[in-house]
């Protein structure tokens, strides 16, 4: 135990009173408080917040419908339907390079804790997770998030899917990160596509199902 | 109309009659001669209206306030700094389902909460809160009413609001309640008495009991100085008379569950929550008068412009920037003290402050005396070197006492020293024993001539 300092004989006299110095001088401190709805303070970088799911240069997904997010979550949040790419005449289309993709995809957020083994369990580096932490809903459904909600925004070069991969590159070509933009052979092949979409509706022949809508129809709920 | 114009009449004839029987100088120095009926009627209202408005404003500024010394801002949503959230809180309160307790005695249950509530305004009437103003054409002063024993009302109408608190208590039914009441009640008699005996002082000083008087006595002096104990005697008794912390034993959340008026809810509670913060406005106007010049301005700026500082309205000023000195300085303590033990408290009022208090008063009777027959006039100088003597034997005193006992203290042997692990399993210290400190290398690594004890189920037997 190592020896008391010596008080000195003003801060003796004082000591049974120092407590009101120490509130009297907090109240010129500044305050702690967040004012959180008017002042929103950052997050971390690497913050745990809602999903996100990639896409390639090109607006092709990563998502590759796996599952093994889904498999990763120790919550039971996430449900993926994964179906093939089609790329043949009048077929539904293609939204990732490869095989598969993610047709279906929903993760819960009232299940959901942030924990990101989804993030590490993602093979193709289609599942990240952003800052943004608002998320609250007065809702059960609104807290079960869709595809079309969690999928990245389009940035500037890329065409939405679904689209043919750029020519004479390979699925491996697209995780090397050969692909650095939408090709106007995409481009020219989803305004055709979209030209196409618009005549078939106009002709109200609605029999036949749009691709590229994806069914609601999962149990992530 | 003129039916209540003649009973004033009347009544103002009544007191004229008794007043000259009186010592020349117990009579009030405000002069109401010229304040007919209904001014006092509009000074009445007002004044009703100020102390609701400073009760709003008070419970805003105290959540402010304590917020800052906590370093987080407190209530600042509800208009602008929050100001309207008492307003807020109010509205929720009187919205509020009002319960009243099956077991409860339901008239003295209503009843109670009223007297506290009425009580607290009463007090207020007695302050001095300026010179002579003039208002709607009439020469009076800024004070509802004075008596030639005007402080005694105070005391006696706070021993009266404590009827709202014990019978609130009783009434309701209810264990918790009936103790909180019960200590309540202790706890303001108590400390009533310190609180009247430290006043005694400031009688003896002004030679009277009437405000306006005691504060036309400090227009040289403030009485902060030659009574310097019995205001801090006063400090101590007017937090304990108001309920508030360090002393707010009676509503001892942990143990009583918000006190007497644990069973009160809406506008019954709103009145014990009124009762209580007019008191802490009355205590701390009491104070100002009593020991800090009431209206008058500080000694500086008194003297600027021939007393310009003092004349009119400019009295409402300096009296109201002292009272809320008094408020500030009530949340500065519940903001830095913790809550006493009752029996901590209760020893300290009644074998503390009571006898020194006396002791004080008979003190004070002598400098009196020293200064009208030993000093001659009754002069600044006199007072200033018969206090500052009797505050050095005080300080004398304490010092020689306070060597006493350190000396007196006897240094406890160490107890003997155990190792915990001794039998192979660690053990608590028995009494007397201490355990030994861990060496702050780590543990020793286990030598092989202390082999393990074998492992048995049976405890070894060690001392």
């Amino acid at each position: 135990m190592a020896d008391e300092q010596k008080a000195s004989f003003l801060s003796e006299l004082f000591a049974p009173v120092a407590g009101f110095g120490v509130t009297f001088a907090t109240m010129f401190r500044k305050l702690q408080t967040e004012e959180y709805p008017e002042v929103k303070r950052p997050t971390q970088p690497r913050y745990h917040g809602r999903h996100q799911l990639n896409r390639h240069p090109d607006g092709l997904e990563k998502c590759v419908g796996c599952e093994l997010c889904a498999w990763a979550c120790p919550a039971d949040a996430i449900y993926v339907e994964g179906a093939d790419n089609d790329d043949s005449e009048g077929g539904g289309g293609r939204f990732s390079p490869g095989e598969r993709y993610g047709r279906v995809y929903q993760i819960n957020y009232l299940r959901c804790i942030f924990c990101g083994l989804c993030i590490e369990a993602c093979p193709t580096r289609a599942l990240t997770m952003t800052n943004d932490y608002e998320m609250a809903a007065d809702e059960r459904g609104k807290l079960i998030y869709e595809k079309n909600q969690l999928l990245a925004p389009m940035q500037e070069g890329m065409v939405a899917a679904p689209h043919p991969m750029v020519a004479g590159l390979s699925e491996r070509d697209y995780y090397q990160g050969t692909v650095a933009k939408a090709t106007p052979e995409q481009h020219a092949w989803a305004d055709a596509r979209e030209a196409g979409l618009a005549s078939r509706s106009a002709s109200a022949a609605a029999s036949t199902r749009p691709p590229a809508v994806p069914s609601t129809q999962g149990d992530a709920r | 109309m003129s039916l209540i114009a003649s009973l004033a009449a009347g009544l103002q004839t009544g007191v004229d009659t008794i007043a000259p029987a009186l010592a020349s100088t117990d009579n009030p120095m405000a002069d109401f001669s010229d304040t007919p009926w209904w001014l006092s009627l509009v000074k009445a209202v007002l004044l009703f209206v100020i102390m609701v408005v400073s009760v709003l404003l008070v419970t805003w500024f105290e959540r402010r306030v304590i917020g800052r010394m906590q370093q987080r801002p407190g209530p600042n949503r509800v208009g602008p700094l929050g100001i309207m959230q008492t307003l807020a809180d109010g509205v929720k309160l009187a919205l509020t389902e009002d319960l009243t307790p099956k077991n409860a005695d339901t008239v003295v249950f209503f009843l109670a909460p009223i007297i506290t509530g009425a009580m607290a305004f009463v007090s207020f009437a007695i302050i001095p809160m300026g010179a002579m103003v003039t208002m709607f054409g009439h020469r009076t002063p800024l004070q509802l009413a004075d008596t030639p024993v005007a402080v005694l009302l105070v005391l006696a109408v706070a021993g009266v609001g404590v009827y709202g608190i014990v019978l609130g208590g009783w009434s309701s039914g209810s264990t918790y309640p009936l103790l909180g009441g019960l200590r309540s009640t202790a706890q303001v008699i108590s400390y009533e008495i310190a609180m009247g005996l430290s006043l005694v002082a400031v009688f003896m000083f002004s030679g009277s009991m009437s405000t306006s008087q005691i504060v036309a006595s400090q227009k040289s002096l403030w009485f902060i100085l030659p009574a310097f104990f019995s205001f801090l005697v006063y400090v101590v008794t007017m937090v304990g008379e108001t309920n508030r912390l360090p002393f707010d034993l009676a509503e001892g959340d942990g143990e009583l569950g918000g006190g007497f008026h644990t069973e009160y809810s809406s506008l019954k509670w709103a009145m014990y929550f009124l009762g209580e913060y007019l008191n802490m406005f009355t205590v701390s106007a009491l104070a100002t008068t009593m020991f800090l010049g009431g209206w008058q301005a500080p000694p500086g700026i008194a003297a600027i412009n021939g007393g310009m500082f003092n004349q009119g309205w400019w009295g409402l000023l300096w009296f109201v920037i002292k009272l809320w000195l008094f408020i500030f300085f009530f949340i500065w303590l519940r903001g830095s003290l913790v809550r006493v033990r009752y029996d901590q408290f209760m020893r300290f009022g009644w074998k503390f402050l009571i006898p020194v208090t006396m002791l004080w008063v008979v003190a004070v009777a002598f400098i009196r005396g020293a200064q009208l027959a030993f000093f001659g006039e009754n002069t600044r100088t006199a007072t200033v070197i018969v206090v500052g003597v009797i505050a050095a034997v005080a300080l004398g005193v304490a010092w020689v006492w306070d060597g006493k006992r350190a000396a007196a203290a006897v240094p406890v042997a160490r107890p003997e020293e155990i190792d915990p692990f001794a039998g192979g399993y660690p053990v608590p210290p028995l009494p007397g024993q201490r355990l030994r400190e861990p060496s702050p290398r780590g543990l020793q690594p286990r030598t092989s001539a202390d082999s393990y004890p074998e492992l048995t189920d049976q405890e070894a037997t060690r001392g």
